[in-house]
């Protein structure tokens, strides 16, 4: 447990070390560079924004009123059949289609149970370790043409319950 | 092409379907259970949120990318892309070695595995035109299609930068606690994809 955080904390200092002496042993100016970057990197966000406010704005309401309860509840089966609680299984599902509105469910998640819960810590993981397979398959495939899309729907979904699975043994370890 | 943009734009209706579904059975929904006051107060206070969670996103995802765009100024990710080969010519074995479609696939999947999003679509959608070249055009996908697809839903990203930065603005006590656990489902699912592929690469010969 102690092991995994010291490894994690590691990684972004070594990387971003390697990155800066690669850069400097290549006479790159990066200074220069990370300021062209940052600039880049706050247009991306600046991009975001309006995405982030319409559907947390969604989330939110659908929250207040009960309603997302509401539809937890409903899913309660789901989750207890997969060992999940059940406010990961719309994250899951709504993950396939979308990742804004998967990040929306993400944030009510933190925002009601904590990022540090069991609950926060297995949607961190889980929405780090999968992709919008319905979203990536249709703006790939459409791009060609090909409508025959053959066994690619099926090694998505596998990919995500394993996904799904190494999350919620990821996260029971951690807690 | 046209019909790309189709759909693209059909996923994007949906959105708007999803989000306006999401409001007003939340208005709805607030009105039965007599909790008007929190709705009408969650629809200032989520704008608000977004906003403060843009401010801790935006020093995060700027320094980020300042770093990226050293990597890639100094040819790290390119030589990253070249790196790639031997694995490339592994899961695509049908593709000439020298076609340009082993490139675009590289850059594409360097660019997953460093979370660099907006790199990664250009080049996915080119070697998807090149591979529609390799494929003859034809309406069916080739097995390099499903596994080039396969592969990339399975998520590459190794470290999760975004949610690293959603977890601070949260009040996580350590943002960064999910990176080793995150690098192992994601290398986990993105096995079980290449054993996946390799499986069905096999049968599809056999035929």
């Amino acid at each position: 447990m102690k092991l995994i955080m010291e490894v994690s904390n590691l990684i972004i200092p070594l990387f971003i070390l390697y990155i800066l002496l690669f850069g400097m042993t290549k006479k790159v100016k990066v200074y220069d560079a990370f300021i062209k970057g940052a600039k880049d990197g706050l247009l991306i966000v600046y991009n975001l924004a309006p995405t982030l406010i319409g559907l947390l704005v969604g989330t939110g309401v659908l929250r207040e009123s009960g309603a997302l309860n509401g539809l937890a509840n409903l899913l309660t089966p789901f989750g207890e059949f997969f060992k999940v609680p059940k406010e990961i299984i719309p994250l899951m599902v709504v993950k396939l289609f979308s990742g804004s509105a998967a990040t929306g469910l993400l944030l009510d998640i933190y925002h009601t149970f904590g990022p540090d819960s069991y609950i926060g810590t297995l949607a961190s993981i889980l929405m780090s370790c999968t992709e919008t397979v319905l979203y990536c398959m249709s703006v790939y495939f459409m791009s060609v043409n090909v409508s025959k899309t053959r066994w690619t729907l099926a090694g998505g979904l596998l990919s995500t319950l394993a996904g799904l699975i190494m999350s919620v043994v990821l996260a029971t370890v951690m807690q | 092409m046209l019909e790309g943009i189709g759909l693209v734009k059909k996923v994007f209706t949906m959105l708007n379907y999803l989000w306006a579904g999401m409001i007003i059975i939340g208005v709805v929904f607030g009105i039965f259970t007599g909790k008007t006051s929190e709705v009408s107060e969650s629809f200032l206070s989520s704008s608000k949120e977004a906003i403060s969670l843009c401010i801790t996103m935006a020093g995060v995802v700027a320094m980020w990318s300042g770093i990226m765009e050293i990597a890639k100024e100094s040819g790290l990710t390119n030589a990253l892309s070249r790196k790639m080969k031997p694995l490339i010519g592994f899961l695509f074995p049908n593709i000439p070695k020298d076609d340009i479609a082993n490139e675009y696939i590289a850059t594409n999947m360097m660019a997953n595995i460093l979370g660099l999003g907006w790199a990664a679509t250009p080049s996915g959608l080119l070697a998807m035109k090149e591979l529609n070249r390799l494929n003859g055009g034809k309406e069916t996908a080739s097995n390099e299609m499903c596994i080039f697809l396969v592969i990339n839903i399975s998520s590459l990203q190794l470290i999760p930068i975004n949610i690293i930065a959603y977890r601070m603005q949260y009040g996580s006590a350590n943002p960064a606690e999910i990176i080793a656990p995150a690098i192992v489902a994601t290398l986990a699912s993105t096995f079980v994809a290449v054993i996946f592929c390799l499986i069905m690469r096999k049968r599809g010969m056999a035929k």
